[in-house]
């Protein structure tokens, strides 16, 4: 691109290579899918190399199965087969489907990480001319990643053949990468590679800057040198958008968490242990939808988190009123016996789930929207971080939304301020009370849905997050949904930043530290608020 | 020492954090729950069954206390032990450590149990250590754990850092795990983690690794939002230099772990996480699709085509009713255990405690793997090594494995402070001979 001279040199370089080639093309796929019935590494490596220069159509097809862990071989019929998803085996060379009983000694052709990495690097050459373009940019990365000048000539005629532009960056890039590394390269073109990865900028260039081989000449050092420390400088000012993000992330969390408990808690004043629970009953619940979905709708899995939000949401509310109506409204101004009873009720409740699902851990899959990453400028955004933090704002939405417009809310509000005065205007106090309750375990049992995507289904799950919901809500101020939101951001993003220089265990206890000293300063945290609360 | 503990540690953790809690959760947790088989008079032998069956250990501890009733069953159906039924006697401990030793004296004294099979975490272990010194019994401990100790009493049956940590960073180093040069020791906050990773830190000094190559982190039990330290990975992964995790992560932990390492893309091609606390049974709650390749060290996998171990599957399936029910390395731990303690008792020709533990030793047992186990002087066990990797179905495929059994080490050999250390009851008669100062009783 910027050098046409480089280009020219490569290509004599790639050409060279090529004639290189034609006189080990000479074996045959076959002899070379015979290494694969030694059920060996060191042959099936040897199987790999001799695949990929075969030049046989079949090879990607091969490689792509031995990689899936879809190639069988029969030692004592000495074949190789492809078998499908469905079981069905195909002849690996010819294609063919394979007639008659299966073979008794089949077994599939394993592989380890070293296997991995060389048929990623020779499926990256036998991709690059795929019609895919998806498959092309992975063939790209992958030569990027594997710098096998082999591949030079099929990334040569790739590049000139590429229409799409981020494909053919990519491919400038691994191509780059072979010229760097290679030991007889002109330093013109290694200076204009460095140039290249430069612009590229992020983690992986570092690596191979940071990898050049001994006795690349001192201006290409120098270069790479000023190229690694423009790198580091760009990234290190990402880390603090990284962390940003994380923080948002981690905030997001703990809002989803803490907002039922702000309810119970915050506007009623119950010192509710059991909260925890409520989360965890969610979560279950999402478990199963999804097992319920996967048995009798397979194709509406993308939707299973859509069903779980109201069932979680109407199952945890129903069992939060049925403990108002059966224990907490007997203990009202009574917060020390209230805390005991919730405390007990969170580990019955526990103890009821371990005995219904069984104390292991339970599989909740992220549906596809979920699944992965992007990258955005030198950050990678995982997809669902990014929706819970968007779940986490359209419940907290909705929730000021329902206290502020709608007659539930109204009356809410009402009894929380002033209980005799709400009770004299005709509002039944006490169904109030145990629809408040349910409203806060509804909530919290949301959470739990956005909280299975992310953390263990299991009977612990409540007992993570009841102490650091606890921690927002005091922060922010109890009985102000406001306080709770900006508590939550701020604990998280605060956490955020420490961790990366403290570690994961002193960050923490350095938050609740600075905790202790805020409320110290300002015992009804950031938002205070006049009420019952403050009464009580 | 090993998964899942980290439940239990949190709840700890929580409850030192909670303050005012701590007496409501000590009167919740501590309700005993003892199941006793009624005891037919004195033609049983009485085995303690010594496992949490609530609370937050029960996820790994539940098994092994049904697979000890499935070894003592068909001991049963072949007759018996000595001319006598053996009898089960399974206590529950809540995982609550306060209660470990109350349980363990009420096993040994009032059950009159003649041998003890349990224990998952080392604090457990260690708080009924005084219980089984004192009333002279024995406990077999079936986990893997972080070794530096020799008790006469307790025979460990799980691997020591020698059997598991060591050969597994053998393997990294190797040609085949991808010649490592760069280390990123990531554990959990407690004693097993932070002793490992002393040893492995001492190894590769000595290998020739230098201290800027080597990354020590820890994080809180139960610790779920791994961003900041899977980025961190992948920072300290891109120095141009081959990196592998070495992960003492327990429990729980390890599913957001892997998740997030599979969302932010971190294949076991360019970093692979070997797992000393990672077993099949951590596995079933997980998609293990983005996590292939990534790796595991034990000396038992499942997915091992021996028929000693399809034979084991086979019988535990029926046992339990249940054919997706998985098999793991401390079930095997168990399995060599007990029946080297039933070797042990022909040879002695009675249960007491005392002849027992002299008979021991040397007892040699088949193991699930093809190979032959035996019970060393200083109470381990000889086991091989196996490094597994990940598959899509969530099973282990063995990639390499070390060519003979490796014995035990109770003191490695790698710590100051243990690296004169020697345990021998054949013929020192020591946990703790120290080879220097030709005493016994430690540094």
């Amino acid at each position: 691109m910027r050098c046409s001279r480089a280009w020219l040199v490569a290509l004599l370089f790639g050409l060279s290579l090529l004639l290189g080639q034609t006189a080990t093309r000479a074996s045959t796929i076959n002899d070379a899918i015979a290494h694969f019935t030694a059920d060996d590494f060191d042959e099936t490596g040897a199987g790999i190399s001799e695949v990929a220069a075969s030049g046989s159509p079949r090879a990607a097809v091969i490689l792509q199965a031995l990689q899936n862990g879809q190639l069988m071989f029969s030692a004592e019929r000495k074949a190789v087969y492809v078998q499908d998803d469905a079981g069905k085996l195909w002849d690996a060379v010819t294609g063919d489907a394979v007639g008659g009983d299966p073979p008794a000694d089949l077994d599939t052709v394993n592989i380890n990480n070293r296997l991995r990495s060389a048929i990623d690097a020779a499926l990256g050459g036998l991709t690059l001319l795929s019609a895919d373009p998806a498959k092309r940019l992975d063939a790209a990365e992958a030569v990027f990643k594997s710098r096998q000048a082999s591949a030079l000539p099929t990334l040569e005629a790739a590049f000139a053949k590429e229409q799409d532009g981020r494909i053919k960056y990519v491919l400038a890039q691994a191509r780059a990468a072979i010229v760097l590394t290679s030991p007889d390269a002109a330093t013109a073109d290694k200076l204009a590679a460095v140039e290249i990865i430069r612009q590229r900028g992020d983690q992986d260039a570092l690596a191979l800057l940071l990898s050049l081989p001994d006795g690349t000449a001192v201006p290409v050092m120098r270069a790479a040198n000023a190229a690694i420390a423009a790198i580091q400088q760009r990234l290190a000012l990402w880390d603090a958008v990284q962390n940003a993000w994380y923080g948002l992330s981690l905030g997001s969390v703990l809002l989803l968490a803490a907002i039922g408990l702000a309810i119970t808690f915050g506007v009623m004043g119950v010192i509710n242990m059991a909260h925890g629970e409520m989360v965890m009953v969610g979560a279950y619940v999402t478990f199963l939808v999804q097992n319920a979905i996967r048995g009798y709708a397979p194709n509406l899995f993308d939707y299973s988190l859509a069903i779980s939000v109201p069932s979680a949401f109407i199952a945890a509310g129903l069992i939060g009123i049925l403990i108002e109506r059966c224990i907490i409204r007997f203990l009202y101004g009574r917060p020390l016996e209230t805390l005991l009873a919730t405390w007990g009720l969170s580990l019955i409740l526990q103890q009821a789930v371990r005995t219904i699902f069984g104390p292991n851990n339970r599989e909740v899959g992220n549906p596809s929207f979920m699944s992965g990453a992007f990258d955005v400028g030198g950050i990678t955004v995982t997809y669902n971080r990014l929706w819970i933090i968007c779940f986490a704002l359209a419940v907290f939405v909705a929730l000021l939304g329902l206290l502020r417009f709608t007659r539930f809310g109204l009356e809410m509000r009402a009894v929380t301020q002033n209980r005799a005065m709400a009770a004299s205007m005709g509002i039944r106090t006490s169904r109030i009370d145990a629809l408040t309750f349910g409203l806060g375990s509804g909530i919290a049992g949301i959470a739990g849905v956005a909280l299975s995507q992310i953390d263990n289904v299991s009977p612990n799950l409540g007992q993570g997050y009841i102490i650091d919901s606890f921690m927002v809500v005091v922060f922010g101020g109890v009985g102000n949904l406001w306080g709770t939101f900006v508590g939550a951001f701020v604990l998280g993003i605060a956490n955020k930043f420490l961790e990366p220089y403290a570690g994961a265990v002193l960050g923490k206890i350095a938050i609740l530290v600075l905790i202790i000293l805020f409320i110290q300063k300002r015992p009804r945290g950031l938002f205070a608020l006049k009420g019952r609360a403050v009464e009580a | 020492m090993s998964s899942s503990s980290k439940n239990s540690h949190r709840s700890n953790a929580t409850i030192s954090r909670r303050g005012l809690l701590v007496g409501a959760s000590g009167l919740a947790l501590g309700l005993p729950l003892a199941a006793t088989v009624p005891a037919r008079a004195d033609e049983t032998i009485k085995i303690g069954i010594l496992h949490s069956l609530s609370g937050t250990m029960a996820i790994s501890e539940t098994t092994l206390k049904d697979v000890m009733l499935m070894l003592i069953d068909a001991q049963n159906k072949k007759g018996g032990l000595l001319g006598k039924k053996l009898e089960p006697v399974v206590v529950d401990h809540a995982s609550n450590w306060p209660l470990f030793a109350e349980k363990a004296r009420e096993l040994i004294s009032k059950d009159k149990v003649s041998v003890v099979f349990g224990c998952w975490t080392s604090v457990s272990r260690k708080s009924v250590l005084p219980v089984f010194k004192e009333l002279d019994s024995i406990l077999f401990y079936p986990v893997q754990f972080e070794g530096e100790e020799g008790e006469r009493n307790v025979f460990y049956t799980g691997a020591a850092p020698n059997q598991q940590a060591i050969p597994a960073v053998d393997y990294l180093m190797s040609a085949d795990g991808g010649l490592v040069k760069r280390w990123v020791l990531e554990g959990t906050d407690y004693v097993y983690p932070r002793t490992t990773n002393k040893i492995l830190e001492a190894y590769l000094k000595q290998k020739g690794v230098v201290d800027a190559d080597i990354m020590i982190n820890y994080t809180p039990f139960g610790f779920s939002d791994w961003q900041t330290e899977v980025s961190k990975i992948k920072a300290f992964g891109s120095a141009g230099k081959k990196t592998a995790v070495v992960s003492t992560i327990n429990g729980d932990a390890n599913v957001p772990f892997y998740k997030e390492l599979g969302n932010q893309g971190i294949k076991a091609t360019d970093i692979p996480v070997v797992a000393f606390s990672v077993g099949e049974e951590e596995l079933a709650g997980l998609d293990t699709k983005p996590l292939v390749g990534h790796l595991a060290a034990w000396n038992y996998f499942e997915s091992i085509k021996t028929p000693a171990n399809t034979a084991f599957i086979k019988e535990w399936h029926d046992f339990i009713g249940n054919p997706k029910r998985t098999t793991n390395d401390p079930m095997e731990a168990h399995y060599i255990g007990f029946n080297m303690w039933v070797k042990a008792v022909q040879k002695a020709g009675t249960t007491d405690p005392d002849k027992v533990i002299s008979a021991l030793p040397g007892t040699k047992q088949a193991n699930l793997s093809g190979g032959v186990s035996e019970m060393l002087p200083n109470h381990y066990i000889t086991k091989p090594v196996f490094i597994g990797e990940i598959r899509p179905d969530g099973q282990f495929n063995v990639v390499w494995k070390t060519k003979d059994l490796v014995p035990g080490a109770a003191w490695s050999p790698y710590l100051p402070g243990s690296k004169d250390l020697v345990a021998d009851w054949v013929n020192l008669k020591c946990g703790n001979y120290n080879t220097v100062t030709k005493t016994c009783g430690g540094t």
